[in-house]
């Protein structure tokens, strides 16, 4: 079975360790949050100048000065910090954030990632995608390993325009854990009850397959 | 208004100068910290032709998005433009132009403008769309795009609470771009909700020092929500 989007949340938490200084997207990265081991401590950054990102106010605690990258509301922890984003993307370019989470429309085996814009249909922005991208060392993208239509979004070569050129090494799908290196997919672990053809199959851009490829562990 | 009193009595005085075709630049993320009562003076003046650097364009009847009504805006540049069907109608009529500027390289922009620095070197953007035509050069064996500084006839920034010289303290994440705006406006105008006497503040506690600051008015907010998301009480 596929990962839902709580599952594949559960995975990326797995990548945590105590102390981090953390990024997570919008979307099922966001959901990672929820995954945090009893007993870790990670701070969350929100680019918009946020370190120590809380959970969702209550009703009583909304504050419209007080949100995230997503405009949301939120709260801020104990020992949080606010800055201004000039210092928020200092943090981020200067390679200060242990792990950025992102999502993905595309990414290929030179570990070019395409994230923000489909030519002719929606005209949003790259928002901080490309500072993070291009910041962070540690970067996990997470996202379906095909779109809708059931094509693959692991490619080799990314169609769409690019939010970063040569900078994702790890990606988690719903069907499987991948590196990528020497211009491969790199195959490491498959989601639960998925069967490696099915993940090969799914897979446009080539795919490296070992031995053997244990389950998940979530 | 005498030594170092900034304050100003009215929006209207406090744009004073303001002239089609100018750029400004404005702080803000979202709804969140933007300068509400100015924006509402550029939409009653009736400006025109401007070229606005911020982060984003509002919504349709908020924020920079109510320039938008009445076509006041030339180009935008922003690294995220989402929210606003009448943004999105008018860059695809080509009445309105676009230039997507990643974030950190926006906040960058303003901050290196504001310090006397032209240009500077980022990674952000490299082998991208947004390093199309600019200047590469490598650094320790990595490639880095030449981006250049932004400076705005005026800068218009909201505070939470300001002395009467000008230094500025922000409240919580309504601070945002403010401060890097503020350094790169040729006039900058803050609107704050709290207006104290110098000395009130602590000095050490200032995030943006009054000698960046040219007006300053003391405003009325709405400050609208733009994701009300909330948790139910444990």
């Amino acid at each position: 079975m596929a990962l839902s989007r709580e599952q594949l949340a559960q995975r990326v938490a797995r990548e945590l360790r105590d102390g981090y200084y953390v990024n997570l997207g919008i979307g099922i990265p966001t959901l990672v949050a929820n995954y945090i081991p009893a007993g870790m401590q990670v701070m969350l950054q929100s680019e918009n100048g946020l370190l120590g990102m809380g959970p969702f106010p209550t009703e009583d605690e909304v504050d419209a000065d007080l949100i995230n990258a997503g405009k949301q509301t939120v709260t801020a922890v104990t020992g949080a910090s606010i800055f201004s984003s000039a210092e928020s993307f200092a943090m981020i370019r200067g390679g200060h954030i242990d792990l950025t989470v992102l999502g993905a429309f595309e990414v290929d085996v030179q570990g070019n990632i395409a994230s923000y814009m489909i030519p002719g249909k929606l005209i949003k922005g790259m928002g901080g995608a490309m500072d993070l991208v291009a910041g962070a060392e540690n970067i996990i993208v997470t996202m379906t390993h095909a779109s809708r239509s059931g094509e693959s979004k692991l490619l080799p070569q990314c169609t769409l325009p690019l939010t970063g050129a040569a900078c994702i090494k790890r990606v988690v799908t719903d069907l499987a854990y991948l590196e990528i290196a020497d211009g491969k997919f790199w195959l490491k672990e498959r989601a639960p009850g998925v069967e490696v053809a099915e993940i090969a199959h799914q897979t446009a851009g080539e795919l490296v397959v070992p031995k053997t490829v244990p389950e998940m562990q979530l | 208004m005498a030594g170092f009193d900034k304050v100003i009595e009215s929006p209207a005085a406090a744009l004073d100068g303001l002239q089609d075709g100018m750029t400004l630049i404005a702080g803000g993320f979202g709804l969140c910290g933007i300068p509400e009562n100015l924006i509402a003076e550029i939409k009653r003046r009736g400006t025109r032709d401007l070229t606005i650097v911020s982060n984003n364009c509002g919504v349709d009847d908020f924020g920079l998005g109510i320039l938008l009504q009445d076509r006041q805006v030339k180009k935008m540049v922003s690294s995220y433009v989402g929210e606003n069907k009448l943004f999105e109608e008018q860059l695809l009529d080509g009445t309105l132009e676009l230039e997507l500027t990643p974030q950190g390289t926006l906040a960058e922009k303003m901050r290196a403008g504001g310090a006397g620095i032209p240009a500077f070197y980022t990674a952000t953007g490299y082998g991208t769309l947004v390093g199309e035509g600019k200047d590469v050069r490598q650094f320790n064996g990595r490639n880095y795009i030449l981006e250049e500084s932004i400076t705005g006839d005026f800068a218009l920034v909201k505070a939470w609470k300001a002395d009467r010289y000008g230094n500025l303290i922000f409240r919580h994440t309504a601070q945002n771009f403010n401060p890097p705006a503020a350094t790169a406006g040729r006039i900058t105008v803050a609107e704050v909700e709290i207006l104290v006497e110098p000395g009130d503040l602590d000095p050490a506690q200032i995030h943006t020092p009054g000698i960046y600051i040219d007006r300053l008015i003391q405003g009325t907010f709405e400050k609208r929500i733009e994701q009300r998301t909330t948790r139910t009480a444990a």
